[in-house]
């Protein structure tokens, strides 16, 4: 095993002598059982760039509500930036008054904790001119920096065709949701063959594979031979093995960490990448370095420190 | 120290798993501070010859468990003479607990079978480890689609045995907060936590079942292990719970067996 891996693994059970946090959950009896593994602080060093957030898995009538508990999660884990997008609650296959609504709740958590979020605006390939239209809004003239693609249209469709297109000239990063389900998927979810077929049609503009097709095996597969898609690891179970394959199939530098957050937990996704039998150095570059320097252009183009 | 009460042995029939072999999986769960490690066999999902299984699985777990691995041997009720595996598994390898597989073996919890397993697993005072599921559905071979097991009958199954212990293991969202405390208090139901998500997922646990009936389990090899050890990073549970969880309610449950 890895040194660093061991001391963050055992540190984040409090096993190397860490300090008690002094949670306030702390039980008055807090002395019980001296042997017991104690949550501790989060341990820093990793740069740790979290691809996929949501405002859910949280309480809370508004969206600096959720998002302030969210960002409590991400500090005991050591998680920096967040990416979010879609609001809530959100819809599988939004009109652009919906995605409009959703994207303005984004911008209004980013404009809370410009310093620690990102946003990606959430459009409808169901909706092209209204979806360029919020490219406009939300990323040429606003502070987001990607977009967001879900269940609505398979993006194999060639009506996505002018949204990659445009994000490709703004250097906006893009989130295709995919999923190979053995029961098969639904009407609009596109599965990682379909994303493939999109990168071939604009093979110098980068893409992500969102959760690179929960049945990862297949997933990587599919999209290997395209150099312009890189993966995101987020939103399926922590299963063993994921992260050593995609590194050794496509590369350290095509993974790219992230939770789906607050459906998933960040332990349970943080988990594929600290417990992977991989080189230190590639967890590195899958917990933070690949989305910052994909993110970079953009950053530098508005001015947003990275 | 840790004991983790969902581990698995053997091989998983559709990929190779990372830490598949006992060596290196006992390894890393020392280096991580588990110091007891309640051990199935993944081969007691699909193999009819189940005693070979459990003993190969206790033979394992004595030779190459460094101390630590503590075989829980399958029991397959459909199987003829089903009743001899569980009297090897407790009388013949010292077997403190069986686990379960409805799905994989084709029946339900309001099966005769399984009634009398439940029977007399509590006569044996054996503890029963339930695996509602091994994997996400959406990723099962298309070839071999297993269902999550349907809970429903659980609520008669435990009222009627009260006193046999039942861990809930790989619970992703099958059964639910009210569910979950009413099982807990209908009989001696645990529930290991290797599926529990959500962010600050044991926060929100500990408000649905009581913290006395959680045990750390981590579904290792086929799940990092990683991903339990970091749920008590992510959530502020308190020295009190975390130790119940990681320790003393699995302690104390195999201390009542005795």
């Amino acid at each position: 095993m890895h040194r660093r891996l061991f001391l963050q693994a055992t540190a984040a059970l409090g096993l190397s002598g860490a300090a008690s946090n002094g949670s306030a959950g702390e039980s008055p009896a807090g002395d019980a059982g001296q042997d017991a593994a104690q949550p501790a602080t989060p341990v820093a060093g990793d740069l740790i760039w979290d691809l996929h957030c949501h405002f859910s898995g949280v309480p809370g009538p508004t969206i600096e509500d959720r998002t302030r508990q969210i960002l409590e999660y991400a500090d005991r884990m050591g998680v920096q930036r967040l990416v979010f997008f879609m609001g809530w609650p959100w819809s599988q296959n939004p009109t652009p008054d919906d995605f409009r609504r959703q994207n303005d709740q984004v911008l209004e958590a980013l404009a809370k904790w410009p310093e620690r979020l990102l946003g990606f605006a959430y459009l409808s390939g169901h909706h092209p001119r209204e979806s360029l239209q919020e490219i406009e809004r939300c990323i040429a003239s606003g502070p987001m920096v990607g977009i967001k693609l879900w269940v609505a249209r398979k993006c194999s469709d060639e009506a996505l065709d002018p949204i990659i297109a445009r994000c490709g000239e703004l250097n906006a990063a893009i989130y295709q949701h995919t999923w190979l389900k053995t029961q098969g998927n639904g009407e609009g979810e596109s599965t990682p063959m379909d994303l493939a077929l999109l990168a071939d049609r604009h093979p110098t503009v980068p893409i992500i594979c969102g959760h690179t097709g929960g049945d990862w095996t297949r997933g990587i597969r599919a999209v290997r031979a395209h150099k312009n898609v890189s993966i995101g690891i987020g939103g399926s179970e922590p299963t063993s093995g994921f992260v050593e394959m995609a590194v050794r199939e496509l590369g350290a530098e095509r993974v790219i960490y992230g939770s789906d957050v607050g459906g998933r937990s960040f332990s349970s996704q943080l988990a594929k990448v600290y417990g992977a039998e991989v080189p230190e150095a590639a967890k590195r570059q899958i917990l933070g370095e690949n989305l910052k320097r994909m993110l970079s252009p953009i950053l530098q183009t508005k001015g947003i420190p990275s | 120290m840790i004991v983790d009460v969902n581990v698995n042995l053997s091989r998983w029939p559709f990929r190779r798993l990372e830490f598949d072999a006992t060596g290196p999986l006992v390894t890393k769960l020392r280096q991580h501070g588990i110091t007891e490690a309640w051990a199935g066999s993944f081969d007691g999902l699909l193999h009819s010859d189940v005693a070979g299984v459990n003993a190969r699985l206790a033979t394992e777990c004595q030779t190459r468990g460094d101390g630590i691995l503590q075989p829980v041997g399958t029991v397959n009720p459909t199987l003829p003479d089903w009743q001899e595996d569980l009297r090897r598994c407790h009388e013949d390898h010292g077997m403190h607990a069986i686990r379960i597989n409805p799905n994989y073996h084709g029946y339900q919890l309001d099966d005769a079978a399984c009634d009398a397993l439940f029977q007399l697993a509590g006569e044996r005072r054996m503890i029963v480890q339930l695996a509602l599921k091994m994997e996400d559905v959406r990723t099962h071979h298309p070839l071999m689609q297993v269902p999550t097991v349907k809970v429903a009958p659980l609520d008669a199954l435990v009222t009627k045995y009260p006193h046999v212990p039942l861990i809930i293991m790989n619970n992703y969202g099958t059964i639910r907060g009210d569910a979950a405390a009413r099982l807990a208090q209908a009989g001696q139901v645990y529930f290991e936590i290797s599926h529990a998500e959500q962010v600050g997922a044991l926060e929100k646990l500990v408000q649905q079942v009581p913290f006395q009936r959680l045990l750390f389990g981590s579904h290792f090899p086929f799940f990092n292990l990683e991903a339990s050890l970091f749920k008590f990073r992510e959530s502020r549970l308190g020295g009190l719970m975390v130790e119940a969880i990681q320790t003393a309610n699995a302690r104390r449950l195999r201390a009542s067996q005795r």
